[in-house]
């Protein structure tokens, strides 16, 4: 399977078919439960990331979370933390990451007057929306959603639909979705996992009118999930 | 005529479970009443007979013969100063096992055979610490017995494990999100440790190790073990100086022949200890609170 760059790639499924096990394996964050085996390998610009220095690889490959989970520090501070663990310590730097952040993730203009409030202060959406100003803050070239809109009511969610979409401008985008038509909005490729098996991978467009394989016909229909 | 039996059975039934939850009720109140009431008696008659003898000078005097001449100055200071120290000892000692055991150390046989064993520790009685200090410090390490630093030492030996349990239980309430996303943004696990873990612990760890505190204040069989004075008459002036403290001093006062001790000077004393213990307390309280402001806004 391949994930291309600046390009939305949806990944959709039924529930406990290995979604979020899969993602959590392109920042090697699926590492980290216990007693877990990995095999097989994830290339990255043509180097596997399993060889690589796991805290590299998640600099460079983000994550926003099913469930917005800011630190329980301010919104400045939740930013910042990305770049502080990576050694930047200039304050005037860390401003300036911070503004650029959550001007990106469309969120400057209603928290830059109160940075120093406590994130949890945040509704559920812009809490979300922060996650994500964080996971860019620390320049990432891939990031990976999962299920960001799923604990979000309609319009937040949207308005993370739209970010998404906008973000494939300069990120590589990985989501995954138990959400089609979310899939059908967003996705530019769209890849269908049952049962921890990969079943199709195709352009949106592809798998949404005529898929080759019954199985993603009947999932996308309805018939089947 | 089956079908309304039923119905009548149902209705006495629910009777009966009403009844019940009525009884219930009354029994639990009862019992919270049973406990409020020796709780306050027992405070009441504290106070009324230590109301007469509690003054400036009670807090500032040596220990006498004489009932209006003792104070409780050297033991208040003897039991600051080692509570200071066993809290200095105790938190970085008990964070880092708790940070080892529930962060680094895994799921492992020999780590879940340390955890039981802690637990245990937790139980066991005082007097075997003062036991445990007597052979350590006096015995092994040559101290001298009866100075601070070893009943800080001894005392902090009884605490370690209550503020290791009260630490792991803080540390384990730390959402996993929390941590995912600090790995997730490529944080180190030392970074995730600092940045994350523990200032969201913090205020269950503090809590924890303040109550063990304020229970060390209380103990007196350890710091007879290791020899401590029962009563002394100058306080000491540093960590190397031979101590009295708060209880021991007490006990001492409800053994003397003159019945002014037992009904007016003792009182007294276990007013003082009990304040202090309760503002240590309170600030336990304080501390959480600012903690929790500063963590949910």
């Amino acid at each position: 399977m391949e994930i291309y760059e600046r390009k939305v790639t949806a990944i959709i499924g039924p529930s406990g078919c290995g979604k979020s096990t899969l993602l959590r394996s392109l920042n090697r964050l699926v590492e980290l439960v216990e007693n877990v085996r990995v095999e097989g390998e994830v290339l990255f610009n043509g180097k596997n990331i399993y060889d690589s220095d796991p805290v590299e690889i998640r600099r460079r490959i983000g994550m926003v979370f099913q469930h917005p989970n800011p630190f329980p520090k301010s919104i400045f501070e939740n930013v910042a933390y990305g770049p502080r663990v990576h050694g930047i310590k200039e304050r005037r730097k860390l401003e300036r990451i911070v503004e650029d952040s959550l001007k990106k993730a469309a969120l400057w203009d209603e928290v830059n007057d109160r940075l120093n409030d406590l994130a949890l202060g945040l509704s559920g959406g812009q809490q979300q929306r922060l996650c994500i100003a964080r996971a860019i803050a620390t320049n990432p070239e891939v990031i990976l959603f999962d299920e960001p809109t799923s604990a979000l009511d309609p319009i937040a969610s949207s308005k993370i639909e739209d970010l998404i979409v906008d973000l494939k401008k300069k990120y590589t985008v990985v989501i995954v979705t138990h959400n089609i038509q979310q899939a059908g909005r967003i996705g530019d490729y769209v890849a269908f996992f049952w049962m921890g098996e990969l079943v199709e991978y195709d352009k949106a467009e592809k798998i949404f009118e005529k898929p080759e394989k019954e199985l993603t016909e009947r999932y996308l229909t309805g018939r089947i999930g | 005529m089956k079908v309304l039996t039923g119905k009548k059975d149902r209705n006495r039934n629910r009777f009966n479970d009403k009844l019940k939850d009525r009884l219930f009720l009354i029994l639990c109140l009862l019992t919270t009443v049973f406990g409020l009431v020796i709780l306050s008696a027992l405070i009441t008659f504290t106070f009324v007979e230590a109301a007469a003898w509690l003054d400036w000078q009670f807090l500032t005097s040596p220990p006498s013969r004489f009932p209006e001449k003792a104070g409780i100055y050297p033991a208040l200071v003897g039991s600051i100063y080692t509570i200071a120290l066993v809290g200095l000892f105790t938190l970085p000692l008990g964070v880092s096992a708790a940070l080892f055991l529930e962060e680094y150390s895994g799921r492992s046989r020999i780590a879940k055979i340390i955890e039981i064993n802690i637990s245990n520790l937790a139980a066991v009685p005082s007097i075997v610490y003062g036991l445990l200090g007597l052979g350590i410090f006096v015995s092994k390490l040559n101290m001298k017995p009866g100075i601070i630093i070893v009943g800080a030492f001894t005392l902090t030996l009884l605490i370690l494990p209550v503020v290791i349990v009260a630490s792991q239980e803080a540390i384990r309430a730390v959402p996993y999100s929390l941590r995912e996303a600090s790995y997730g943004l490529g944080a180190t696990k030392w970074q995730t440790i600092r940045g994350i873990v523990l200032p969201s612990a913090m205020p269950g760890i503090l809590t924890g190790t303040i109550l063990a505190l304020s229970r060390a204040i209380g103990e007196t069989a350890p710091l007879i073990m290791i020899g401590a004075a029962s009563s002394i008459f100058s306080a000491p002036k540093d960590f190397f100086s031979p101590f009295s403290a708060m209880p021991m001093q007490i006990f001492v006062w409800t053994d003397m022949p003159r019945n002014e001790f037992l009904h007016g000077v003792a009182p007294a004393g276990v007013v003082v200890l009990l304040a202090v213990m309760l503002s240590m307390n309170a600030f336990a309280i304080f501390l959480r609170n600012r903690y929790q402001k500063k963590l949910r806004g």
